[in-house]
Formats: C-alpha cells, structure tokens, sequence
C-alpha cells in the first residue's frame, strides 16, 4: 500500500517577496498565480472556492486537513471554482461522506485549479500578516525558482484591478419565487446563497449582468435593488457600477449591498474606499450592531474597505463594525432608502447570526410597497 | 455593560475531591474563576474540600474553607461571611447540585444571595430529562425517542413501544452517567433498569432509542447578559455514539462535518442555549448526527463549565473559565479582549490551525474482574490531550504522552495480537480502540470492515490507514538509505524515534532511538515550536504556549534569562494525580520566585500547570523523552525538575543523567538507589535502621523459599511500580505461588520483592525537606488503617495520634539520617510501620508525594514551593517554618467502586482511590475520625 500523498508530483509556491516554498502538487498540475490570501474558517472549503469574490486570489486554509468531506454538489457557491490557486497544509485524498458528489481532488481536476499541499501555511500566514498581502504564484511544471518569483513579481497587482466582469452572468436572468417582491440583482459575482436567501423569503430575482446599462435595470421596476459581492477593486468596477446605484437611489425604492455591493453604495456618496493590509477572510469575524449593541459571528472576505476617517456622518449612519479593528462593517444611508455590509449575511460558510439583514432588506420593500411592516 | 457593583463578596463551590467523571479540570476552572474575580476587586469566598486544588490555596481567596461539600457547611459559611452571590458553575456536578439543593429550600433567597453563572431553573430542566425532552421539542430540537420510567415494568412498556432492544438507559441526577449504559439483550435488561433506579437519587431512569454508531460532537458555548452567544470549540468524537463522551477519544476541531452539517449544530446549539434561560456563562452541548445525512439529535446540555470546557480551553487557548466567570459579573463578551491575543476581541470564535486529539486513560488494571467494556458510564480516570498540525500526528504524540509504554500508535516493538484478538477489541468498544484500528489495517483489513464493525467515521481511519502505509514503507529501508524525504514524513505524521528505529530494524541490524535521533539531526530534522493563539495566526499573540511540529518556522524565542525546565505528571491515573500537579505549579511558582524563567511541559488538559498564564513558557507535549530533549535542545536551561512530576517525570530521569543534563535537587543516583531494594536495604542496615525482612526473586522457587525464610503473611510486589501496582499479602504457600504467577505474566521483565509483612502493624507516612543540614518535616501522618492498606488509600491523622514519644522520637531521628546519609536535597518521604513500639522502614521516596498539598493545607505552610526552593538552592533557614494547625486533620481517601459495581470493595497493598478530602478535627469523638477507626481492618484484603 504506497500512500497516495507521495504520489503527487512536487509543487512549488513562491512569493513575490522571494519566499518559496516546496510541496506537492494538488488538483490540475500547471501554473497559477494571483493576490495570495489566508481564510480562516475550519469548514466550508467548497464554499470558499466557489465564491466569486476569491476569483483570482491564490487561497490558503489556514485549517490544515482540506478535503475531508469531499464535494457536494449543493455546496458550491458558483457554478465552477473562482479561486485561482489553491494552498493546503495536509491535503485529504480520501475524503469521508456518504452523501458526497467526489473527491476534491477530483473537483479540482475537473475545475481545472491547480493547488499544493505540505507547506508551513502558518509560516505564510505570519509573512503576509506582517508584511501585507502579496502577489504569488503555485506551479507543478516550472522548477526555476527565480523564474517563479520573478512571475509572482509580475503578477497584476490587484489594486485597479476589475474583475467582476469575469464572474458576472453573460446574460439577465430570472429566478422566480413563491411570494410578489420583485427584487433586482446586480451581479457582480453573486453567491447562491444570497439568491437562495431572497428566494427563501418570497423575493422574485431578476439577475443582472454586472455591465447592464441602468435604463434597462430600471425598465423591471423592481420593488428593491441589491448590489452583490465580488471581486477585484471596487474603484475598478464604478464606472458600469455606480451609474446602477445613482438611478436606483432615484427610484425611491431600497437598496441593499454586500461586500462589494456596499463599497459601490458607499463610493456613490463620496466615501472612499481603501485597500487593507492584510484583511478580513474567515467565519469568526466579529460584527456589532451599534444599534442593538449585540455581536454577530460572521463570514468575512474582504481586502478593501470603507476608509473610516472620512465617514461623512451627515450621509451616513455606521451601523455596524468589527469588534477586532474597529473597521466599518455596515451602513445605513440618510440620504435614501438603503443599508450595506461589508460582511456576508448569506454565510455559507459561516455563522447564520446575521441573516436577520435579509429580513429588514424585506421590510424596507414591504415598506416601499406601502405594506404594514411585519410587527 | 462593566462588572456589576451590586455585589461585593461571592462564594465560589469547588467540586471536592477527585472522582471519576469529576477530576482536576475543576481546579482549573475555580482557579481561573478566583483569579478572574479577584482581578475584577471582588472578594472571594472559597469552600472546597480537596486540599489537592490550586484553588484552596491562602492566595486564591480571601477566605478558603476546607469543609466537607455539603449543604450545612455552606450555610454555615454564608451565615459567617455574608456573600452577596454565589457562583456554581466552576465546581462540576457537584457544585451545581448543592446549589440547587439550597435553592429549593429557598436558602439563598432568604440569605440575599444572588446566584451568578447560571439559572436554578435551567439547571431543573437540564437535570430532569422528561422536562428536558419538553423543552426541546417545543423549540423544535430533535431528540431520540425516549421516555422516563419509575419502575421496571415502566420501563419494560417503554421498551415495547420504541421496537424493542437494544435501548439505553440513564438514571436521573447521577454524576458522570453511573448507572447509565446500552442495554442489548434480554438477560441483563431487568438488572440494568434495578440497578438504574436504585442509583438515581430520584428513583428514575430514562429509556431512550438507541442511536448506538451515530456521529458524536459537542460545542461549548459562552453567553452573556446582552444574549450574545459564541461558540468556543467544536469537537467530534472518534468513538461514536455508545461510548460516554469522557471515555472517547475525542478530535477538535471536527474533521468530517461540511459547513452546513456544522452549521446546522450551530444554530441548535445557539437555539438550547438560550431556551434554558438568560443567565450569563457557559454552556456544553451533546449531539448525535446520523452519518449520512443531516438529522441532528440533542442528547444533551450542562449550564456550566465542564471537563470538556477544560479541553476546549486548552485545545484552542481559550480560557473559557476565566470568561465565563466574567460574564457572570456582568460583562459583556464585547467589552473584553481576548486574553491571548490582547488585541483582538473576546467575542469571537477561535479559529486553529492544527489537530487536537484527547484520550481518555484507565486503571482498569487495579480492578481484577471489571467490565473493560465502555458505555455510555464514565470509566477513565484522566486523559491526555496532544496538538499536531494534522491528525497522525496529534494521534501519534497522544499515544506518546498516555504513559501504557508504548511509543506512538503501534510500531514500537509490541507484538500484534492475533486477528482473532483485534476482532473482538473492535466489535464493542474498548480503551484501547485506535491500536487496534492499526492492528487491523496492518493484518490487512479494509477502511470499509472497520467502518462496518466500529462505526468510527471511515475519515480517522483514513488516516490511520496512512500511518500504517507509512510504516510499511519505512520497514523495508535501512537507516543508511532512507532518504530525508522519508524520514521527514514520519516526522511530520508524529512518528518517534523508537517507533521508526523499530521499523528501521526489521531489515538488518537493531537500531536505538539514539541512532535515528543522531541521524535525523545530521539530515537537521528537528522540530519546530508553534503558538497556540485562538486564531489561526492572524493577529500576532504573546501568550508562550506552544506545541512541537515537523515544520519550517520556529515561533518559540529562546530568552537570555536562566532557566529551569518542570516535567509534569501526565494524566491522571490512580496513584498519581491532581496532587502532582499542585506540586508542578508549585514549582513553577518557586522557580520564578527564584529569578528563574519556569518551563512546564505537560500533556494532561485538566490541569492547572498547563494554564495559559501560569509558567513563563508551557509547552504542551508529551512527557515522553524525545519530545522533552528536543524541548531542551531547544530552550537549553540550566537543568529540569522531575521530582514533582511523579513517576512520569522520574522515569526519565537516568536518561537526562546520561545525556549529561543538570538534575536539580537530589542526585538522581540517590533516587534510583532509594528505589533499588537491594542496595538500600545495605543502606539501611549500615545505619542500623530496621526494615521488614526481604528477599529479591526472579521465580517462584526463590519467591518460595524468601517466604520461608521471613515467615508468612508476606508482601510481593513488581519492583519499579507505582501506587503498589500489583502488591499483593499472601499468608501462605499456594497464595504466594497464584500471585508469583500472575506478576510473572504482567511483569515478566521485572524482579519481585518478597517482604514480610508486619501484621496489625501502624503504618506512619512521613513528609519532609532536607537542605543538606537542616531537616524539616513536613508532618507525620498516622494512618488509622493498619500497614498493608497502601498510603493513598489510608485515612490519614496529622499529627499522630496514638504514637508515643519515644516513636515520634524516633521516627525524627530515622528521618534526618536518611536524609543526611543520602544526600538529599529537597523533598524526602519516608513510609514506617510501628510495631510493639518498635519503627520499621518501609520505603523512601525521595520526591513530592500525594499528601505534600495535604499537609500544606493542613499547616498552611507551602510545603511543595519550599522543597522547589530547596533544591534550585535556598536554605530552610530562609523560611518560615511554623505550622497553624491548630488540634488534627484528617485526610479521608476516595473510592470509585460504585462505578465498577462487579468489582469487590476490598482494600490492599495496590492503591484504588482516586482523590481524597481534608477535614480538620477537634477531638476523637468526631465522627470522621470515629468511623474510620471502627472500620479499620474491616476492608482490608490480601
């Protein structure tokens, strides 16, 4: 019985502070670079590959055992993997779980990512978050480690970087609910469980191609507008992204962000938005409610953020921040009808604290119908 | 919201002695819980009757109370100290149970005490399984079907109603689950119901569906005023449902879960919570999940902190108690930081970056005749606790640290039992389940026979499966042409170096672990230390807890300042247990006190020695040679400690000696000849002491003929054991031939010793610290049982009370030769028998003993810090010596024999009781003295 570890091909992942690193070669054998991030969270490794917002980024767990559980076909976020790379300490080639779909080897072949396993992720964890996040690049075919840095070197940086465009849907689409709201989604990279937290909820979904002109967003008249997550620099995507929200906010009716859905709403009132140092990537953030005073653990992706110092609090209400740094995590708008978080509500994965957003988004719509509120 | 000012004084109730499925974790937690309220400026108020507990000692409280647990000696203490609140939660079961005791007779509310930490309502619910079963079903929370009965036909309806057989029961308000277990057929169903019932203080047991195989978890919950709830730690039983969860292997944090399967437990563990109430504190809760598919089943919740928050604590860094005890003030999980970090926030939930695995340990080898079976009753007496960066590891290091000799999982040169053996240690869960898991994959065996056969989730044996790969790949190289590829993943998957020079030497010639450890330095494959820091590396963290790991960088910065290194003493077991590990926190304490940085190594999660904040720099590994050199390698202190670690840490002591490392205290030749029956016998007789006559035997000839020569009852024993390990009286010839036989079989590597034994003799222990010129004693204890009863099972009378003068003289003066003669430097203890006014030596121990924390509550001197202090070099001139015992305390042992009810309450030269309570005595009308003392000979056996 030869251990199916040693038969990976050797890996190599070097940084673009010259750090490299050897292992072993997971998913598709190649070459893969892009903005390396650590994610905090002890499950949901499927989940996090699939989120559009990681498209692009080389994914470290910090979790060492990845693949446990194999893959499932009701766990995946998008329809194919985002995540440009993937970094493991103790990759599991058997995987355990009798209602699985396959292997994540096996996903990741077939999603084309290629990935490594066998480093000292905490080692890279401890560089990136004394030095900041940085460029990197995995590769099972090139063995020159100079060539290697020098290509993490010459990755695009993701500052000024646009990406939602690459994750976004091709064309509109509808997803039809149970109940009358008709809420309109801007897709910049959507995640299926924010879909499935409106549908849930009685919301029927038009979904919207991130570069979808605002007349023809408002041609569906929606009874409220979210602005989704996604990747890449949100400065990047305000040029088709804010023209949406000014023509939103204009119809009187709410609007709700995430991620960078609420960096757009934020930009559109002139706060700017910053890149962070290292950021936020797990499931045990932190969150108050400095309304209610109460804490929410929830689910966090995010390298770039409202810049705090020049809140303007004439136009806005900070709702929500996070107890570790104090960072802006949630707004609510004077000058119209909206609320944003950088968080994400939706999980998956994640704590389930903070769904109860998906529930106000609700009233503010019936509200905007002239409904009665719920009591 | 900050502390509440309402209240000034609060009583904090400690869960007593050591008993099985009640140990040390509640030392730990009542000692973070002090320390957090004296933090906060409130006083203390402390009753708690183990006098092993870190917690009683003077600077841990305002006021300390060593009472017996009961109802009328904390109304006592109320009505004296007037508390404002009363904090149950950090004192087990038993706290919780006294607490509510006094509730329903409306005690605290007539005396105005506010009870903190938890509801006594909650606790009703939590406690009574029919309003349990209620309360979650009408918050929508699945439970196994399930019914109370109060009487045997009760129960047999029930049976008719859920299908039939097999059901489990769990009598109503016991402790750790005694009486509880699985029933399976007809013949042992009415003795299990009877026995139930009659154990349930309620007369009431519940019978429930058997979810017997289904995936086992628990999540520790904290909450505050403000019902912000977090979870500290997920956890997932290898041993599934069936198995009590404190005799399971457990693996934090859970492997085999996705996302959305934990986040299912989440939300319903979030839902519990806060349906029994709004107090603020902690929480644990029990799951059963159908492997397969998503279906949750609560099993159960306990309002408090538990030994399970204790591992939690310690597997993440976490100090849940410490929080707990906080919030049960007032504040709010927001308004604190994380106290391991400093600068990130309290209110989260940890995130770590490595594998935990826990193993419980058992002493079913003091019991002959005991069900070894586990069931859903508790039955391990400690456990140990490893961290590694992946699961073999973690697994590996566990077997490492358990102290049963073994070197890791199997390949350590212990021979594989037959398949017929593994078969039946599989089919129904025993101890010692993931060797034999490893067995079975090395005869050959599928993932998918033994997932069918133990249920354990196909995952852990997966990776056990690895292991055994590994080792078979390492089998069939040399030393000289494995390659350091090779060698490094053994490394990396915990592999020791015994294990791999075993593997190593099947091809060719022996190898010791010294040849693979000289290798793999010259290949520099050493380990590295990492930081436990709750949060996966994302926040730089200061606390020094560290763990070692086959890995690129070394997180552990080594100081300029002089150092000392402590060993502790491992897990639990009888014989050896929370007492040494006062001691080792004692010697923490003396050696920083002394301008020394103090290293602990430990791996028992229980205990107080491996708080986050108690030496300089804890590394949770385990006491197991090549982790504690590598340890030193790396640290380089002047010298180690071993002398309050017990066996585990001496044991080890003739390699440190030929490693050339400093020992402190004693010469450890002088330790190893005080155990050599020979040699100090030679001793003896030039000091003209008497001692029992003796003889050494190898077979039962000799064995026979040294009986002959000294004169029946005799005494044999293994020589080299702990807390008289297979000590046996014989009174005549064919006894002595069974028992020569069976150490024969259990001991075939050791001598044994025949003594003859002093019959009706009084036994006297003694505790003392030498300097080199001054003596001092510590106390003289005087046993009430007669010698032949071993020490730690004894009720024990400081000062004596029945011996004369002359005796006492003489034992004094026997005390300080020995320790003048010998040379020791530090704690010296020595057991007589007094016969006919004449003083017999028995054995001398030259290291902390069970009863040094005795006597240092009992006199209130700090007896292990002063023999700490002795040996790195102070004088007893420097200290003060006086004792405050005013009259006599009495140290009275505890057994665990109603958790092994087909084993015979019987009383010998091999130790039993798990822990033992203080009691201070004005006269000999005293009922505790009393009863003892009629009772004297009554249990004692051969």
């Amino acid at each position: 019985m030869t251990p199916a570890k040693t038969s990976h091909k050797p890996a190599i992942l070097a940084l673009a502070d010259g750090t490299v690193v050897r292992g072993r070669a997971v998913g598709m054998i190649g070459t893969t670079g892009g903005e390396l991030c650590f994610n905090t969270s002890m499950t949901g490794y499927q989940e996090i590959f699939t989120d559009p917002s990681y498209y692009g980024q080389l994914m470290m767990m910090t979790y060492p055992h990845i693949g446990n559980y194999g893959t499932m076909n009701r766990d995946d976020e998008a329809r194919k993997v985002m995540i440009a790379g993937m970094i493991v300490r103790s990759f599991s080639d058997d995987y355990s779980n009798p209602i699985a779909d396959g292997s994540l080897q096996e996903y990741l072949e077939r999603n084309k990512v290629v990935g490594i396993s066998g480093v000292d992720t905490r080692m890279l964890v401890r560089r990136i978050r004394t030095k900041g996040v940085m460029n990197a690049v995995i590769s099972s075919e090139i063995t020159d480690e100079e060539e290697l840095i020098e290509k993490a070197r010459a990755w695009d940086s993701m500052e000024g970087l646009e990406l939602a465009t690459k994750v976004t849907r091709k064309e509109a689409q509808t997803v039809p609910s149970d109940g009358s709201y008709r809420v309109a989604v801007m897709d910049y990279g959507v995640k299926q469980n924010i879909i499935n937290n409106f549908v849930k909820r009685g919301c029927t979904l038009r979904i919207f191609p991130a570069e979808t002109p605002p007349e023809e967003v408002m041609e569906w008249k929606a009874d409220g507008y979210f602005f989704s997550n996604g990747p890449g620099d949100p400065n990047a995507s305000a040029s088709y992204g804010l023209p949406v929200v000014e023509a939103a906010k204009k119809s009187g009716k709410p609007l709700f962000g995430i991620c960078l859905g609420h960096q757009l709403m934020a930009m559109s009132e002139g706060i700017p938005i910053r890149k962070m140092f290292v950021g936020h990537r797990g499931a045990n953030q932190p969150v108050k409610n400095t309304a209610t005073g109460l804490v929410e653990i929830s689910t966090q992706n995010h390298g770039f953020a409202v810049d705090e110092k020049q809140i303007d609090e004439s136009k806005v209400e900070v709702t929500h921040i996070n107890l570790n740094d104090n960072t802006i995590e949630g707004l609510r708008f004077r000058n119209f009808a909206g609320m944003s978080v950088q968080y994400h509500p939706e999980a998956s994965p994640g704590p389930h604290d903070s769904s109860y957003l998906f529930d106000q988004f609700l009233e503010m719509v019936k509200e905007g119908r002239g409904e009665k509120a719920s009591p | 919201m900050p502390r509440r000012e309402d209240i000034s004084k609060i009583l904090i109730i400690g869960s007593g002695p050591i008993v099985i499925g009640q140990a040390c974790e509640f030392d730990y937690s009542g000692t973070q819980a002090c320390r957090s309220l004296k933090e906060e400026g409130y006083k203390v108020v402390l009753i708690n009757s183990n006098p092993a507990t870190i917690m009683t000692d003077p600077m841990m409280a305002d006021s300390i109370y060593l009472k017996p647990l009961t109802t009328t000696s904390i109304k006592e203490i109320v009505a004296k100290e007037k508390p404002d609140a009363v904090l149950p939660t950090m004192g087990g079961q038993t706290a919780l149970n006294l607490a509510r005791d006094l509730q329903h007779e409306g005690f605290w509310k007539e005396n105005g005490v506010k009870i903190i930490g938890v509801n006594m309502d909650a606790v009703d619910i939590t406690e009574d399984r029919q309003l349990f079963r209620d309360l979650m079903e009408s918050i929508g929370i699945e439970q196994c079907r399930s019914r109370t009965a109060n009487s045997l036909l009760d129960a047999k309806e029930i049976v008719e109603e859920l299908g039939g057989l097999p059901i489990v029961i769990r009598p109503s308000f016991t402790l750790g689950g005694t009486g509880g277990g699985i029933v399976w057929n007809e013949s042992e169903f009415e003795r299990k119901v009877l026995r139930g019932l009659e154990l349930s203080p309620v007369h009431q047991v519940l019978i429930e569906e058997s979810i017997f195989g289904w995936k086992e978890y628990e999540l520790e919950l904290l909450r505050d005023r403000n019902d912000n709830v977090v979870i500290v730690c997920p956890i997932e039983n290898l041993d599934p449902m069936g198995v009590h969860t404190g005799d399971s292997v457990t693996v934090a944090p859970t492997q085999t879960l996705t996302d959305k399967q934990y986040q299912i437990l989440r939300d319903a563990a979030i839902k519990m919570m806060r349906s029994i109430g709004d107090f603020a504190g902690g929480c644990n809760v029990q799951f059963a999940m159908e492997p397969g598919s998503d279906r949750l089943v609560a099993i159960e919740i306990n309002p408090r902190v538990s030994r399970s928050s204790a591992l939690a604590s310690k597997a993440t860094g976490y100090p849940i108690a410490k929080v707990a005890t906080k919030l049960a003030v007032g504040y709010t999980l927001d308004e604190l930081p994380n106290p391991i970090t400093q600068v990130s926030s309290a209110c989260f939930e940890p995130s770590i970056d490595y594998v935990v695995v826990k193993i419980p340990r058992f002493n079913f080898d003091k019991f002959p005749g005991v069900d070894e079976e586990l069931t859903t009753q508790m039955k391990a007496v400690g456990e140990v606790m490893s961290i590694g960066r992946n699961f073999p590891e973690a697994l590996n290091k566990a077997w490492q640290s358990l102290e049963v000799g073994r070197s890791g999982l199997g390949a350590d040169g212990y021979d594989n039992p037959d398949r017929k053996t593994i078969r039946e240690r599989l089919v129904k869960p025993y101890w010692d389940r993931t060797m034999q898991i490893r067995n079975a994959f090395k005869m050959g065996a599928s993932v998918e026979e033994i997932a069918d056969i133990t249920k354990v989730d196909p995952w852990f044996l997966q990776q056990i499966r690895h292991m055994v790969s590994l080792e078979n790949r390492t089998e069939g190289q040399s030393l000289d042409t494995i390659s350091k590829e090779d060698l490094y993943e053994m490394k990396q998957a915990g592999f020791s170096d015994v294990q791999i020079a075993w593997l190593l030497s099947k091809g060719g010639k022996d190898l010791h672990e010294d040849d693979v450890r000289k290798k793999r330095l010259e290949m520099g494959l050493k380990p590295v230390f990492k930081l436990v820091d709750t949060c996966a590396a994302e926040f730089p963290a200061e606390t020094p807890y560290y763990y070692s790991s086959y890995e690129s960088e070394n997180e552990s910065e080594v100081t300029d300042r002089k150092k000392v290194m402590i060993l502790g003493s491992g897990p639990n077991r009888i014989g050896q247990g929370i007492e040494f590990d006062y001691s080792c926190v004692h010697a923490v304490l003396a050696a920083q006190e002394m301008g020394y940085e103090a290293i602990m190594v430990n791996c028992n999660p229980e205990t107080v020695s491996t708080d986050f904040d108690i030496a300089d720099k804890l590394y949770f590994e385990p006491v197991y040679w090549e982790r504690v050199l590598d340890i030193f390698e790396h640290e380089k202190p002047e010298g180690v400690i071993l002398q309050v670690g017990g066996q585990t840490a001496l044991k080890l002591g003739k390699r440190f000696v030929e490693a050339g490392i400093k020992i402190f205290g004693t010469e450890f030749e002088k330790i190893d000849f005080a155990e050599d029956r020979g040699e100090f016998s030679k001793f003896l007789k030039r000091l003209d002491i008497p001692f029992p006559e003796y003889g050494t035997a190898r077979n039962s000839e000799d064995a026979l003929a040294i009986a002959d020569r000294v004169g029946y009852p005799v005494l044999i024993r293994p020589s080299y054991v702990l807390g008289g390990q297979g000590m046996r009286i014989a009174v005549k010839e064919d006894e002595l031939g069974r028992y020569v036989e069976r150490i024969l079989e259990t001991h075939p590597e050791n001598d044994f010793l025949i003594d003859k034994y002093l019959d009706k003799a009084v036994e006297v222990d003694v505790d003392s610290v030498f300097d080199g010129e001054q003596l001092h004693i510590a106390g003289i204890m005087q046993h009430i049982e007669p010698a032949g009863v071993h020490s730690g099972d004894s009720t024990a009378v400081v000062p004596p009370y029945s011996l004369s003068k002359e005796v006492i003289k003489t034992i004094e003066e026997y005390q300080y030769r020995i320790a003048k003669e010998m040379g020791i430097v530090g704690f010296l203890n020595v057991q007589y028998a007094v016969k006919n006014e004449k003083v017999f030596i028995l054995e001398a121990n030259p290291r902390t003993t069970r009863t040094i924390p005795f006597l240092a509550k009992a006199t209130q001197r700090p007896e292990a810090k002063i023999g700490v202090k002795v040996m790195l070099g102070a004088k007893l001139k420097e200290f003060d010596l006086e004792s405050k015992l005013k009259n006599w305390a009495i140290k009275e042992p505890v057994f665990p024999f109603d958790k092994f009810p087909e084993v015979k309450k019987e009383l010998g030269p091999e130790m039993k009781s798990t822990g033992e309570s203080i009691y201070f005595m004005d006269n000999f009308d005293d009922e505790h003295f009393r009863k003892p003392y009629e009772f004297k000979n009554l249990y004692l056996s051969k």
